[in-house]
């Protein structure tokens, strides 16, 4: 098995008396693309703002290419970056000043180079001079994918990458990122409700529910253990499930 | 082109000054790109100046006071003037990325809170000059009153009360890290609070004597009391600006403390990214 580029051990969050994450362990082997799967609650989002060391954790250990992201996550901020149609990028800046500004922050050298070059592969080049905020959902979901690869980065934290993309633009994006994996080697955490998304894109994939790891295993291991047809009545089953066997 | 080689590059790029610099650029492609905040820049600043040239200028045939020095009024609206534009400048940028969402993405990249902070200061010296700029030009242009004619003491003026608005501006913003949106009117509320204790246009001896003391704890006040110094007196009161600077350093370190508290608490809650009401 490959190193592992993301290690969770026995992670915990409490909100007050809510518990959002209950002990939850698990590993990310590098240049290996896992799947974070859960309904609303699950602690997928508390789990990745942990990761991008937005959220600190109650306890447990938590690190991205070998640094601790609780003690210091400073360390491994150049080498990761994320995306989700959740977190907006500023609204009255272009899309080319967006994207200058975190060329900027991530320290890039020909900056202007690689916007274009991401601009062309994700079909932005006639909105870069747009505003931020005249875009439409998808075209806001590809400028947040754009910044996410901007400084090439070796994890990849994905939250519903290609939420309010057509079908045929969706498509190229994932393409896209299958090429970006297969020539950097990049790790790949994606946090997901498109079930054949995750079918695709996914070498593993981890069921969570109530903050914790519910089942794990490669999309047709899952399929075929829990006796169903696909990953979307996998997720069904472990979402309506009262606790221990969702079989 | 291999990762390792990328990411060597960037980490040999890895001082604060790029990162500092992309934030200033992400302020300044902002107010470029938006005329009614630079109209409105320019307008409160040149607005005042307007108004008390006016008063002043009733006054100095009629007010004994005024009369002793002139621009004693429109001076002094002209240091407030920096004063709250420096407060504003750090509050504005900062309201910026509250308003757009933004928290998230900036510091999921390798952005400091402190290498942010000295961004937001940069951008707000940018907007005292701009804002304050056509406040001066109209002073000397209609009252035949340069506030330069207060000489090298004038620099000593706009660096306490500029450093005065950075400390208040972070105080501020730690407060709506804390509380969220709801706490936004803090930012234009905050320093209009502080007016009355920061004796602007009248002396700290004309207050009443238990507000006096919350007067001198005030780096405003003795800002003030300089400046009226070197108006009627035509001497640099040392000990004013020193006691103004002690207060600032003693105030900024507070603040910063703060401000710290207020990321961390923010970490803790998730607030950085669902930062709103």
């Amino acid at each position: 098995m490959p190193d592992a580029a993301i290690s969770v051990q026995a992670l915990t969050k409490r909100y007050g008396d809510t518990l959002a994450l209950d002990g939850l362990s698990f590993t990310v082997p590098a240049g290996k693309t896992v799947a974070l799967l859960g309904g609303n609650g699950a602690g997928k989002s508390t789990t990745i703002a942990i990761l991008l060391g937005l959220l600190t954790p109650s306890s447990g250990a938590v690190s991205i290419l070998g640094h601790d992201i609780v003690r210091n996550h400073y360390a491994a901020l150049p080498f990761l970056n994320f995306s989700s149609p959740y977190v907006d990028l500023p609204h009255r800046l272009t899309v080319r000043q967006n994207l200058a500004v975190y060329a900027g922050l991530y320290g890039l050298r020909r900056a202007k180079d690689r916007i274009v070059e991401l601009a062309d592969a994700l079909d932005l080049t006639r909105f870069l001079d747009r505003h931020a905020g005249d875009l439409s959902a998808g075209q806001k979901t590809r400028v947040a994918l754009a910044k996410a690869l901007l400084n090439r980065p070796r994890v990849l934290l994905l939250d519903e990458p290609t939420a309010s993309l057509d079908p045929d633009t969706a498509d190229r994006m994932r393409t896209y990122l299958e090429i970006y994996q297969r020539a950097t080697g990049a790790t790949i955490l994606l946090a997901s409700h498109n079930m054949p998304e995750v079918q695709r894109m996914a070498d593993w994939v981890l069921m969570m529910k109530g903050g914790k790891l519910m089942d794990e295993g490669t999309s047709d291991d899952l399929i075929e253990k829990h006796g169903r047809d696909n990953l979307d009545e996998v997720f069904l089953a472990i979402a309506r499930s009262d606790g221990e066997d969702a079989t | 082109m291999s990762l390792d080689r990328i990411h060597g590059e960037v980490e040999r790029r890895a001082g604060s000054w790029p990162r500092i610099w992309a934030m200033v650029m992400r302020y300044w492609y902002l107010l470029r790109g938006s005329w009614p905040r630079l109209v409105e820049m320019l307008y409160w600043p040149t607005l005042n100046v307007l108004l008390w040239g006016l008063i002043s200028r009733f006054f100095q045939g009629n007010s004994s006071y005024v009369a002793q020095g002139i621009g004693v009024l429109i001076g002094a609206v002209m240091l407030w003037e920096v004063l709250f534009r420096s407060q504003m400048g750090i509050a504005l940028c900062f309201m910026e990325e509250m308003w757009s969402r933004n928290l998230g993405h900036m510091f999921v990249s390798p952005l400091h809170p402190l290498e942010w902070l000295a961004a937001m200061i940069i951008s707000s010296l940018i907007r005292v000059v701009i804002g304050m700029a056509p406040a001066v030009g109209v002073s000397i242009l209609l009252y035949h009153y340069s506030i330069f004619t207060m000489g090298l003491p004038l620099v000593a003026f706009v660096a306490a009360l500029t450093v005065m608005g950075w400390w208040i501006s972070l105080v501020i913003t730690s407060m709506i890290l804390r509380y969220g949106l709801g706490a936004e009117s803090l930012v234009w509320m905050g320093m209009f609070a502080l007016e009355p204790v920061s004796a602007v246009f009248y002396p700290v001896a004309s207050m009443p004597a238990w507000l006096q003391p919350v007067a001198w704890a005030m780096p405003s006040a003795q800002v003030f009391e300089g400046m009226r110094t070197v108006l009627f007196q035509h001497r640099f009161d040392w000990h004013l600006f020193a006691t103004a600077m002690g207060l600032n350093g003693l105030y900024s370190l507070g603040a910063i403390a703060l401000f710290r508290a207020a990321f961390h608490s923010a970490r803790k809650r998730g607030a950085l990214l669902n930062v709103g009401e």
